[in-house]
């Protein structure tokens, strides 16, 4: 059940934002008619790529064989770094600039040297993806294999400092003195936490049909954010940018693991181009594990310093992550610590280590899915430590303002969110002494952890019209990776003007539309949102002054207003389509826009977050260890609340990618060959629906006024933020083992539980 | 995957002669298993013969009063089947706890049993593999091994059998019934189907090439209560980090009789004859239970990442006989 709790602030007059609007796109999802890139069938009929892996992970190409691929049935084109076209070079390790990385040329094939195992090698076109894969694996190759890095804890004492982190956060923050506060502390916590690594496995695999027409190409692939696509692959092509377009209208799944060009695209531009046909290319589930991003292994050390009375005084969360030799990808792991708690000694520092490795991407919650998990289990073990009452050590560390940036916080509701969730979850069940809550041969236990997650806001635009029928067409290049973004914006633009639900068009996923930051960073809706609003107030505006101008003569200008799909003039109403064909029967059009957050005052002068609290009731096994999640409650706030049923699915998936860190998921690095083990989705366990218990998401609904004009925050990531924490705390109460390595398994676990007399 | 031809067979004797006749011929019916190992180029078979229509999909009384069950009986429809269900339990819990609904709707009987296994380096045609490639050397002995054999195994080969069903065939002490290309049909115990890897870990079961399995038999039901009990990383579609397939007999405070197969722990379901004799007439007590548990898998050893199994299975051993013999 999901529920308002508090409505504190209303938007006047909203017909459809805020309600539980279904999906505009569901009955497409549902009937299988809503296309994604691989099922797309426009133009000729294509051929069909695959792509060869490297056997090894570091080393060289000696001899490539492909003499009996260009022979197989069916094949049309064999390309291996020999016969590869040209393309622009990579660069370096880091872009000077933090956006560049989104947009930098990624190449395929550029020479003979292997950087990580399953690199394409090669690729072979065929008429069928099966004679493609089949000529594949009849490619001979040489390699001179040299020893790769590939452990993060032995090449700790190769750690470097980054120039910053991912999103272009300061590297280290230090305020007082943290390490004289830290040993002068009355109680001190000093724990270390691992967390493995892991991969975004979207439903969809990377897929891409691209088609050529003259100097022009046509993608249709599954990209979340379109113009930082558009802008990669241009470059890698060495075409302007002008020459290519980028579609996805809709897209399976992307969790950060879509934000830039990978392998499948650039082959298919390649290859299409010099077939002159259109070509396609799916990754293989097995191929994403090395070519479509990861989170990193990590190291975490938390040190929290405090007062007998549960006041923290040092606070410190350093990070050592792997990276990529060939590409850095620092995640902002401890940068959520800088705004949580109070205390006057801070210090957060993130490491890297390279390995041989493809590069890491952005994870779903990158920072918080991993720091959160290592902080909110310390604090559970301090407030252990003092006797104290989980909530209300956190209470006690509750900021009157952002404690490193020294600004006021927007809004800020985490406390709040602690004692509702508290409430509801009937917290007062939970034992404050571990393993003593017994149902048959089952261990209780109850848990929690607090959510913060940035608010941001990309640049965006938005195009609008409504023709003199009364319907309305928008345009963005904005996506919708699953969220509900096509049906929020519907609910934006009907009530922005006045109209049903029904009457409007929303059209995404085309690089033709006007520019928006996509999807990413839970910033979609905002960004998008607020573009389409004021393009729909500009466009109401143009009514209006049309009306006036050619409507019924009324006093003042004042008087002439539009509500409901009917446009006032004094106290005459007139039906908003009679005006239309009267006043504009070529219809109207409008623009509307936002510039990023960042820079902005309202950003500058206030901390802004989006918060919460998850509460979890596990069971543990007292034979097996199994553990299993009973219930969950998330309490968000993430200020105003645009559709409750797309924003409870939105905090449900983000409660479960916690379920899945906190007990299931883990990708196995072999560092004997630098490859990734468990690559399927029958051996890289997430939760299923029989591991996904009694979830329950409430609102605390605030309008935060310095975000943006719609008051809302961005809330998809903060669904994951803490959750697994919850779980983990709630692992803890049951049992009194506290494992420190992610994910709890039951062979981590069984060594610590006694299992019951019968 | 490389091509391949494909042909329906109508019959038995044409579906043998037809692999029979060819090295690289297989059967195919579900294709659970087969096709993904084609589609990663493991399995290389130029011709397959899909026996799945064949007339082997009944589940019939013997005159024994046990149950013979078609080897074309798919999952589901044999853990759904009634006599299934109220005589032998704990086969039908079993079945249930293996794989997804999808895929138990598509594998057969027989197929379950001939499942190969889920070593990830098996899965991997760039990892040595000795059941791929004899002579490789094998990955996993020092590699990622938290799903394999603690027992059974050898340093050619620690994969798992992955199968579910096949623990509570083993013991139900059934007998899996072929048909050879020369028509000779054979009767072959579960437990002897399966060979251990020593050093010819690409030799799995002691069929012969074009040996079909057409059904498995299984004697009346013993005596006592059944019970299946998989420990696994998730609630479902996860192989078992160690099962209990456990029937026990009591009588007032002692047990009469006992019989005890593990899964996920050797290269072939595993039985435990310690711990089985150890229970036979003892008394019905955790004390009792408990030291019989301890004496399963007298030879097991782990290879760091699956150490924890050894004592899992003991404990679960434990767990799975108190529970059959309602003490918990």
């Amino acid at each position: 059940m999901t529920e308002n709790a508090q409505r504190r602030t209303t938007s006047g007059g909203d017909q459809f934002i805020g309600k539980a609007v279904d999906r505009v796109d569901g009955p497409r999802k549902v009937t299988g008619t809503a296309p994604y890139a691989y099922e797309i069938a426009e133009g000729p009929p294509p051929a069909y790529g695959y792509i060869l892996g490297a056997a090894i992970a570091k080393g060289r190409i000696l001899k490539i064989d492909a003499e009996l691929a260009e022979r197989a049935p069916g094949v049309l084109y064999v390309m291996t770094h020999l016969n590869a076209p040209r393309q622009q070079e990579f660069g370096p390790a880091v872009t000077p600039a933090v956006r560049e990385v989104f947009t930098r040329a990624r190449p395929v094939l550029r020479g003979d040297h292997v950087h990580f195992y399953d690199q394409p090698v090669g690729l072979v076109v065929a008429e069928t993806f099966e004679a493609a894969r089949a000529a594949a694996a009849l490619i001979k190759i040489r390699y001179q294999e040299t020893a790769g890095d590939f452990g993060l804890e032995e090449h700790l004492a190769a750690a470097y400092a980054p120039k910053r982190t991912n999103a272009g956060f300061e590297t280290d923050s230090a305020v007082g003195d943290f390490e004289t506060a830290f040993a002068e502390a009355e109680v001190r916590i000093d724990v270390s936490y691992r967390t493995p690594y892991q991969h975004h496995n979207p439903m969809e695999p990377h897929a891409t049909l691209a088609i050529w027409q003259g100097d022009d190409v046509t993608i249709h692939t599954s990209a979340q954010t379109l113009s930082n696509f558009r802008a990669g692959l241009a470059a890698t092509l060495g075409v302007p940018v002008e020459r290519v377009r980028v579609v996805s209208r809709y897209i399976g799944g992307g969790f950060g693991s879509k934000l830039i060009v990978h392998a499948d695209s650039v082959f298919a531009a390649l290859a299409a181009r010099i077939l002159k046909r259109p070509v396609k290319i799916t990754l293989t589930r097995q191929q994403m594990f090395a070519n479509a991003g990861h989170r990193a292994e990590m190291l975490q050390q938390v040190r929290l310093g405090a007062r007998a009375d549960g006041r923290l005084i040092a606070l410190g969360h350093d990070v050592w992550s792997a990276t990529a030799r060939v590409e850095e990808f620092c995640e902002q792991t401890a940068v959520f610590a800088r705004s949580l708690y109070a205390a006057s000694n801070r210090l957060t520092r993130h490491r890297l280590v390279p390995v041989d490795l493809n590069r890491g991407e952005w994870m779903r919650s990158p920072g918080e899915a991993p720091g959160m998990l290592a902080l909110e289990c310390a604090m559970d073990e301090l407030a252990e430590h003092l006797d104290l009452d989980p909530i209300e050590l956190r209470i006690r560390n509750e900021p009157d303002q952002d404690p490193e940036r020294r600004v006021p916080f927007s809004t800020r509701n985490l406390v709040a969110c602690m004692q509702e969730g508290a409430r509801r979850f009937d917290w007062g069940r939970r034992s404050p002494e571990p393993g003593r809550l017994r149902e048959g041969r089952k261990l209780v236990g109850i848990g929690m952890a607090a959510a913060i997650r940035p608010n941001y806001i990309g640049a965006a635009a938005a195009w609008v019209r409504i023709d003199a029928e009364g319907q309305v067409t928008a345009r963005l290049d904005m996506t919708d990776i699953g969220t509900g973004t096509y049906t929020i914006l519907t609910q934006i633009a009907a009530d922005t003007l006045g109209v049903p639900l029904a009457a409007v068009a929303i059209e995404l996923g085309d690089s033709r539309f006007p520019l928006t930051a996509g999807s990413g960073g839970s910033w979609g809706a905002a960004s998008a949102g607020t573009a389409l609003l004021r393009a729909c107030e500009a466009l109401k505006e143009k009514i209006l002054a049309a009306a006036r101008v050619h409507g019924a003569p009324v006093r003042n200008a004042a008087d002439v207003s539009m509500a409901a799909g009917a446009v006032r003039f004094g106290n005459r109403a007139e039906d908003l389509k009679d005006v239309l064909r009267r006043v504009a029967p070529e219809g109207l059009d409008a623009r509307g826009s936002v510039e990023a957050g960042a820079g902005t005052e309202a950003y500058q002068a206030f901390s802004q977050h989006s918060y919460g609290a998850h509460f979890a009731e596990v069971s543990v096994d007292c034979d097996t260890g199994e553990i299993r999640a009973r219930r969950l409650l998330a309490v968000i706030d993430a200020g105003r609340i645009l559709n409750t049923k797309t924003a409870r699915s939105q905090i449900l998936g983000g409660m479960t990618w916690g379920l899945g860190a906190a007990l299931m998921e883990k990708t196995v690095l072999d560092g004997r060959y630098g490859r990734f083990v468990n690559h399927d989705l029958a051996e890289y366990h997430i939760p299923v629906n029989g591991d996904v218990p009694d979830l329950d998401v409430v609102f605390l609904e605030e309008n935060d006024d310095k975000a943006n004009p719609l008051g809302a925050k961005g809330l998809g990531e903060l669904g994951v933020c803490g959750a697994g924490a919850a779980i983990a705390n709630a692992v803890y109460n049951a049992t009194g083992v506290r494992v420190r390595e992610f994910p709890l398994t039951l062979d981590k676990l069984l060594p610590g539980l006694t299992a019951f007399v019968l | 995957m490389q091509p391949f031809t494909y042909q329906r067979s109508e019959d038995v004797a044409g579906a043998v002669a037809a692999v029979a006749g060819r090295p690289a011929a297989r059967f195919i019916s579900g294709g659970t298993n087969l096709l993904d190992l084609m589609k990663l180029d493991i399995e290389r078979p130029q011709h397959l013969v899909d026996i799945s229509r064949l007339p082997l999909d009944r589940v019939e009384p013997t005159e024994e009063g046990g149950l013979h069950i078609g080897a074309q009986v798919r999952n589901s429809d044999l853990a759904a089947d009634p006599g299934v269900r109220s005589r032998y339990p704990v086969l039908s819990q079993a079945l249930l706890a293996g794989a997804s609904g999808q895929i138990r709707n598509k594998a057969s009987t027989g197929g379950n049993l001939l499942q190969r296994t889920r070593c990830p380096y098996f899965y991997d045609s760039n990892m040595p593999c000795n059941k791929r490639e004899p002579g490789a050397g094998c990955a996993a002995l020092r590699g990622f091994n938290r799903m394999h054999a603690v027992i059974g195994a050898s340093d050619s080969c620690i994969a798992v059998h992955p199968s579910d069903m096949a623990v509570a065939m083993a013991v139900l002490d059934a007998r899996v019934e072929t048909v050879s290309p020369g028509g000779e049909t054979r009767s072959i115990p579960l437990g002897d189907l399966y060979l251990l890897p020593g050093t010819t870990a690409d030799q799995e079961t002691v069929l012969a090439h074009g040996e079909m399995i057409t059904g498995v038999t299984l004697p009346p039901p013993p005596a006592g209560r059944q019970v299946y009990r998989k420990v696994r990383d998730r609630a479902s579609y996860a192989f078992a980090l160690v099962s209990v397939a456990a029937i026990i007999e009591t009588s007032g405070n002692r047990v009469r009789s006992a019989r005890v197969a593990i899964g996920g722990v050797a290269p072939k379901p595993w039985r435990a004859p310690e711990v089985e004799s150890r229970l036979a007439g003892s008394a019905l007590s955790d004390q009792d239970l408990s030291e019989a548990a301890e004496a399963a898998l007298p030879e097991a050893v782990g290879h760091g990442g699956n150490d924890f199994k050894i004592r899992l299975a003991k404990r679960t051993v434990r767990y799975t006989l108190a529970a059959a013999a309602e003490l918990v």
